[in-house]
């Protein structure tokens, strides 16, 4: 394990951070120069910070270890992600920088002049930003357990506190090119160990995986078990165990695992002879390597066509109701650098997504003891020192652990700020430095609780789960309130809490409870694709029932809405 | 174990919203005797009459108030005229709208409170009486209150007099109201054309030096100084974005600059995430005035300014920091106060006053300065209110 370098890297990420937060960077300039900079801040660098601050934990860690569990439909994740954006831009991001709205309550106030609508974005919003960052703080963990051997809550704790006291002292505020810089980390600390193991693939004889069998190991491997598990072994096989099997102590003595579910204690260290097939934690389908390469194929990761549609729906339409993704839009001077800004954008995230599919596939190839383990999450993290081997393959290995803590600080930071701005403003009524003090401590300590309770689901998972949310309240919000004149405060408030609060309901119980198969379970696990109708339905069933509350002013605010600033129709009613 | 954590929470929950609940019955629970009873109802009753009449004596204001007033008289009927049209009709009867007028001029003309019969054909009508009581705002009688009994006991023309007096503090305090936003108004009209003499001669004088030698430098200097006046005399718009008033800030730091030369040094750091948000008009420029008046003045070596604008969640936090001579608190507090001395000038206090008037008292200006330490003024701005936009 490469662990004295990555502690170094991740050590260093993290002091980076706190000095930046601390000294802010000092980086003035005399009067024109800078005004000058500031105002036109590039549609490069604007498009890395929004890919700085969106590519999350799930994005580094979570798609690559979906796709190694179960395959190409998995792919669908970072489609979406990427898609999401395009969404935002062609039905969104114009009107709703017309609207002055810096937030989604800050939109359904103006929209609907009603503070109770406001009042439930609000909490909503909250919600969703705290469903986002229980899968950053664990994915800290995941890393610094995976890397360094260090107990469970520690890289939990320590994002969450860099964050909060950052966020608490005024620092890292999402400082565009703070996080434009952390793109182009964390692009590099991902493709530059995927070049060295292509070259190692390539200097082994291109080994490929064999279509008829499940994964095997390509060499005898020696597994650690880090929390106890259920494997199920399909053909029976002979091990070395020095810990506890089955409820028996063995200390390295010979056993042979039979056909059928076996249970492995935390702690057991097994060793695994070459080319045997891989005994795998019941939750993942044990598919052949045909199977698992095929779309739709195998048993995949519930049902696959509901699953499929479900991740589609969210992940297209959940990105537009992110507390902390609209406002980067914010920053172009106008609509056209908005545009190109996407254009980018769309090129920096579809760059950024070529990489985790070939981890997924080395990882399928060199390192299947993770199916067994379960954490098929540390595929990126535990590839390099494993297939380059040597001080080079440690400081392949550090380098992706760095860039992962650099995405979860980067996101949890801009994540706590927007969930800190309006739990202080809506939901606890703080005014002042101090309220918002007060509200960032529990921005970051919610989730870091949280994060103690979940139990073992994937990160990207959770985070399709923040993305269903959003996208079965904020979409149908900001849709109907952009392109539909008898949306009202009642229907809204509806609409915002069936599709939203019982997603969120749904999402919450699956997180609780240890996972488990089934259309039910389904169902719960992702609500999107009947959660979001839900909430469309029921808002414009809602309004058309209520239609004399209606706003008074809603010419107006839909003028201001979809009339270009250049033609200067908003003025008028305001003489 | 996660069934115990979930049971648990939902009991933490249930128990939440049932304290909630409990809180809310006893707040609402009624208390007391009788007649304390009767002394919150009309205290409520009058209460709620007020906010609609701090609009001032209009139609919308007139028929929202009516209802609560012709409860507080406990008349069948009520009406409130300007003396020109009836503004308001509440209670039975609305067929004496119309005549209402005809009968009210007594009142209107010597200012004092009449009452007559009223005609009606209708047997059954309560409408006999009509008590009329004007309502004096600012030493004129802007209004009547009319109300209209079976008839006019002494306890009603009384308690029609007091209600009138009160209904017309009211009003009075809705001119007082106007009158204030009206001297607002007028103080940034005075600060759009109060760009000094000095400041235009001196600005002038810099650019002539630099026709000859730099005529490059002149032009951009002439067209800075044309665009800042532009920007500084405009007309309309009470709000505009950031980016609109540090670019005005920008040009007028150039002009200082070609006068100061090295000796002003500024320094601007601008996130760019807060330069879209809409600020009230001339809200930083004048601080920037008095930062470059405050650094520079009785000084031969150099002055530095910093301007700082920082994305903060919800709100946008400006500071701007001049070291020069300072100022003196008790000095500066007066100033907030309302009393301007020619040394601060009105710039501080108006823009004080406008923060607090647009966003709330919590948003007003922060000082910190002493004689010979510099001045350093922060700004909140939230980045949203409902209504505020850049024009």
């Amino acid at each position: 394990m490469s662990s004295t370098y990555s502690a170094v890297f991740v050590a260093l990420v993290l002091a980076a951070a706190v000095l930046i937060g601390g000294y802010g960077l000092r980086i003035s300039r005399t009067t024109s120069d800078f005004y000058v900079a500031s105002r036109s801040v590039s549609p490069w660098w604007n498009a890395s910070a929004i890919g700085g601050e969106y590519l999350s934990a799930a994005s580094f860690l979570g798609v690559a270890g979906l796709i190694f569990a179960y395959g190409p439909d998995m792919l669908w994740y970072p489609i979406g992600y990427t898609v999401g954006y395009l969404v935002l831009l062609a039905l969104v991001a114009a009107p709703l920088r017309r609207s002055g709205a810096y937030t989604v309550p800050d939109f359904a106030e103006a929209r609907l002049e009603s503070r109770r609508v406001r009042r439930m974005a609000s909490v909503l919003s909250v919600g969703i930003g705290w469903l986002y960052l229980v899968p950053q703080l664990q994915g800290a963990s995941l890393t610094l357990t995976t890397v360094t051997g260090a107990p469970g809550w520690l890289g939990a704790l320590l994002v969450a506190a860099v964050v909060a006291v950052n966020v608490m002292a005024g620092g890292m505020r999402s400082i565009t090119f703070v996080q434009a810089v952390q793109y182009w980390l964390k692009l590099t600390a991902l493709a530059v160990p995927v070049i060295f193991l292509v070259l190692a693939w390539r200097d082994a004889g291109t080994p490929s995986l064999d279509g008829a069998k499940p994964a095997v190991f390509s060499s005898d491997t020696n597994v650690t078990v880090q929390a106890t598990v259920d494997v199920e072994v399909q053909t029976p096989v002979t091990v070395f165990v020095n810990g506890v099997v089955d409820g028996r102590s063995h200390a390295g003595t010979q056993v042979s695992l039979g056909a059928g579910r076996h249970q492995i204690a935390a702690g057991a260290v097994l060793d695994f002879p070459a080319n045997s097939i891989v005994p795998q934690v019941i939750t993942i389908p044990a598919d052949t390597n045909a199977a698992w390469a095929q779309p739709l194929g195998g048993e995949g990761h519930g049902d696959p066509f509901y699953v499929t549609y479900s991740l589609i729906i969210a992940t297209f339409l959940g990105t537009m109701g992110l507390p902390h993704v609209v406002v980067r839009f914010y920053t172009n001077p106008n609509g056209r650098q908005a545009r190109r800004t996407t254009v980018v954008v769309l090129a920096l995230l579809g760059a950024f997504y070529l990489f985790p599919p070939a981890y997924a596939a080395l990882g399928r190839l060199y390192t299947p003891e993770l199916l067994l383990t379960g954490q098929t999450d540390a595929v990126v993290l535990v590839l390099p020192s494993k297939l380059v081997g040597g001080t080079l393959g440690e400081l392949l290995g550090a380098l992706v652990a760095g860039g992962a803590f650099a995405a979860f600080l980067s996101t949890s930071s801009g994540l706590t700020l927007s969930v800190a701005g309006v739990l202080s403003q809506d939901v606890l009524l703080l005014r002042g430095l101090r309220g918002f003090r007060v509200a960032a401590f529990f921005a970051a300590a919610v989730p870091f609780g949280a994060t103690l309770l979940v139990s073992g689901r994937s990160l990207a998972d959770v985070v399709g789960l923040a993305f269903a949310v959003a996208a079965s309240s904020f979409c149908p919000l900001l849709l109907l309130g952009i392109w539909w004149r008898r949306l009202t405060p009642f229907g809204a408030m509806a609409g915002m809490l069936a599709g939203g609060g019982l997603a969120l309901v749904a999402g919450l119980v699956t997180l609780l409870v240890p996972p488990g198969t089934g259309l039910v379970y389904d169902l719960l696990s992702r609500p999107a694709a009947w959660s979001v109708p839900l909430g469309f339905a029921v808002m414009i069933v809602g309004s058309l029932l209520t239609p004399r509350t209606v706003p008074a002013s809603v010419n107006r605010t839909m003028v201001r809405l979809h009339a270009p600033e250049a033609l200067g129709l908003a003025e008028e009613e305001t003489p | 174990m996660t069934t115990a954590v979930l049971a648990v929470l939902l009991c933490v929950m249930t128990l939440a919203v049932l304290a909630l609940l409990w809180r809310l019955r006893s707040l609402y629970r009624e208390s007391g005797n009788a007649v304390d009873r009767a002394t919150y109802a009309t205290l409520h009753t009058a209460w709620s009459a007020a906010p609609p009449l701090r609009a001032g004596l209009v139609p919308e204001a007139a028929r929202r108030s009516a209802p609560h007033l012709r409860a507080l008289l406990d008349a069948p009927a009520l009406a409130l005229t300007d003396g020109e049209r009836v503004l308001a009709w509440d209670g039975v009867g609305e067929q004496h709208s119309a005549r209402s007028l005809e009968i009210v001029g007594p009142a209107l003309a010597n200012g004092r409170s009449h009452v007559t019969r009223v005609e009606c054909d209708d047997l059954e009508c309560p409408l006999r009486y009509a008590v009329m009581v004007p309502l004096h705002v600012d030493g004129r009688v802007a209004g009547v209150l009319m109300a209209y009994a079976v008839e006019a006991s002494a306890g009603l023309v009384r308690a029609a007099n007091e209600v009138a007096r009160w209904a017309a503090g009211q009003l009075e305090l809705a001119e007082l109201d106007r009158s204030k936003q009206r001297l607002i108004e007028a103080e940034v009209r005075a600060l759009r054309a109060q760009i000094s003499p000095h400041f235009i001669f001196n600005s002038l004088t810099a650019i002539a030096s630099y026709v000859r030698t730099n005529p490059e430098r002149a032009r951009t200097l002439l067209l800075d100084f044309a665009e800042f006046t532009r920007y500084s005399f405009r007309r309309h718009g009470e709000y505009t974005t950031l980016a609109e008033e540090l670019k005005s800030i920008d040009q007028y730091l150039s002009l200082e600059r070609a006068r100061f030369g090295d000796r002003l040094h500024v320094t601007l750091q601008i996130a760019p995430e807060v330069l879209p948000v809409a600020v009230p008009f001339l809200c930083m420029q004048p601080l920037v005035e008095n930062a470059v008046r405050h650094g520079m003045e009785g000084k031969v070596g150099p002055g530095r300014i910093t301007i700082h604008a920082a994305d903060a969640g919800a709100e946008a936090h400006i500071s701007i920091e001049d070291d020069g001579i300072g100022m003196d608190p008790e000095r500066l507090r007066r100033t907030l106060a309302g009393e301007p001395d020619a040394q601060t000038g009105i710039a501080l206090g108006n823009i004080d006053e406008r923060l607090r008037q647009v966003y709330g008292d919590e948003y007003g200006l922060v000082v910190e300065t002493a004689v010979g330490a510099g001045t350093k003024i922060h700004l909140r701005l939230p980045k949203y209110r409902p209504g505020i936009h850049a024009d």
